[in-house]
């Protein structure tokens, strides 16, 4: 018998077998369907966290501000030099001492008595100002040791202040919530992905267990192991299939309510528009994983009923 | 054909089930072995399937020894032998033709032979009419005359009954026995286990009596004896 009419028959057996064997079918495609929305969640979960996270990661920066008197050539040198650093996130920004002033101007356009005191002064009493933030929340403090390093070098008088040291604390505070984060975040996928394989393993293990008696008749008759399996590891296939396909359709109502009712609450991020956007890839993961944890603890629990 | 050459099968001290067992069956024989219930005869059938295996002794099959076969050439093992049990052991969820196609399957034959075959097994237990009717549809004699289409499907070199007439009335027991001495007389080897006392009489054949794991007589053209 060749191997395609080989596949054909089991594949046929392991539909029937879905088929027949109705209420026991449903029970385990329900159950697979409440943890792949759990393991789903977890996706919406991570993508909320990064979320936020990078909303945190984005509000911090360094300032260097320069004196008055600075060249403008030798402040773009240093900002061509920084921008060489691997750890910097292009662009740098560079402000010039005009547009400071400017700024300066405009924040203070209700106060007089300052403006007054401006207008008195010789020329433009403000620096230029480099903007910079790092691609990691920790590279800020080596960032701020190379401009302490300028400044304490040759042309280091230019600089007149490094704003990091005054706002080390606040950073170095983000930086740990942003790491814990993180950690919580990947903390949670794991639980819950453990949690979900453990509850299908059980949930397939009982659906195999119902039908212990026959795989015992399957092996009296003559048929070998591999023959047996093959039919309940589709069927599990296809419970794992069927719960993915209603798990993807149960986000399309739950990411919109959870949009309409919290909006941008959770960092900025719109859950209906990630699902949406990202919808390929989420279809993707939430039945392969259905179809491999299904399959998998198919062949696990029938394995227990094939030893002699 | 086979031999059986002092198997003893002991779970514990308290709970011996075969005690040194020796005895042989020839090709084309008709054996019924008789019994009260735990007298062994049903540990007997499940060493000769290869459920279980024999604490000591050996169990000759043709020339090889049953219990040294490798795994894998334990399924080809079995094709050789038809099974028909008590409680019928059939499968719920397949039909009467898929039950006993589902034999020609494992054995690796093409969609045609079971298309052909199927039918003329079921019509010679005359269940042509309920080929596509599941298990609970079909009466006690119904269900075992599927075992044994499903027992003989293959062409077994023999066909082992245990207890086959256990849950029947009388006169589907006498039709079970018609049909198994029918597949004896077509040339297979046919190993009964009963305690039916009607049924021993109805074969007169020969006849091994078994007590607490013994076998204490065996008669060539034999009566029931406990």
């Amino acid at each position: 018998m060749t191997l395609w009419s080989n596949f054909k028959r089991t594949a046929k057996a392991g539909f029937v077998g879905f088929w027949r064997n109705g209420f026991v079918s449903l029970a385990s495609v329900l159950i697979m369907t409440v943890t792949l929305f759990v393991f789903g969640t977890t996706i919406f979960i991570n993508a909320l966290l990064e979320t936020s996270i990078h909303e945190v990661e984005s509000r911090v920066d360094i300032n260097v501000y320069f004196t008055a008197d600075a060249k403008e050539e030798d402040i773009l040198a240093l900002k061509a030099k920084v921008e060489a650093l691997p750890e910097i996130a292009l662009p740098v920004e560079y402000i010039t001492k005009e547009t400071v002033l400017e700024n300066f101007r405009k924040q203070h356009e209700n106060d007089e008595v300052t403006l007054q005191s401006l207008a008195e002064l010789d020329g433009n009493p403000f620096g230029a100002v480099l903007n910079i933030r790092a691609k990691e929340m920790s590279q800020y403090e080596g960032i701020a040791l190379f401009f302490k390093d300028v400044q304490s070098g040759d042309n280091g008088a230019s600089i007149q202040k490094i704003n990091y040291y005054n706002n080390k604390q606040a950073i170095d505070a983000l930086s740990r919530a942003v790491n814990g984060g993180r950690k919580i975040g990947a903390a949670i996928t794991i639980a819950l992905a453990l949690l979900s394989i453990l509850i299908t393993f059980n949930t397939i293990r009982l659906s195999t267990y119902v039908a212990r008696d026959e795989i015992a008749v399957m092996r009296l008759v003559g048929a070998s192991n591999r023959y047996i399996r093959e039919p309940f590891v589709i069927a599990g296939a296809m419970y794992g299939g069927a719960a993915g396909l209603f798990v993807l359709g149960l986000f399309y109502p739950a990411t919109y309510w959870i949009s309409s009712s919290v909006g941008n609450f959770f960092g900025g991020l719109d859950v209906f528009a990630y699902y949406i956007n990202h919808f390929g890839e989420i279809a993707i993961l939430l039945i392969v994983s259905g179809i491999v944890l299904g399959s998998v603890s198919s062949f696990l629990a029938v394995r227990r009923y094939l030893r002699i | 054909m086979i031999h059986f050459d002092k198997v003893s099968k002991i779970y514990s001290d308290e709970s011996v089930a075969l005690d040194g067992v020796t005895f042989s069956v020839g090709s084309q024989e008709f054996v019924t072995i008789v019994g009260h219930s735990g007298a062994g005869k049903s540990t007997l059938i499940k060493m000769l399937l290869l459920e279980e295996k024999p604490s000591h002794g050996t169990i000759l099959f043709e020339k090889f020894d049953v219990s040294r076969l490798r795994r894998r050439d334990v399924p080809k093992y079995r094709r050789r032998i038809g099974t028909v049990f008590q409680d019928f052991k059939l499968i719920a969820n397949k039909t009467v033709f898929e039950n006993v196609a589902f034999a020609m399957e494992a054995a690796g034959r093409t969609d045609e032979e079971i298309a052909a075959d199927v039918p003329h097994v079921l019509n010679l237990v005359d269940l042509r009419k309920k080929i596509w009717n599941f298990p609970h549809e079909l009466s006690g004699g119904e269900k075992q005359r599927v075992a044994i289409a499903r027992a003989i499907i293959n062409q077994p070199d023999i066909v082992v009954a245990d207890e086959p007439t256990g849950n029947l009335d009388p006169v589907n027991a006498r039709e079970i026995v018609e049909i198994l001495k029918k597949i004896n007389s077509l040339g297979t080897t046919v190993i009964l286990t009963t305690h039916n006392k009607d049924v021993v009489d109805a074969i007169g054949k020969r006849v091994i009596t078994m007590e607490k794991g013994k076998i204490i007589r065996d008669d060539k053209d034999g009566k029931y004896a406990l």
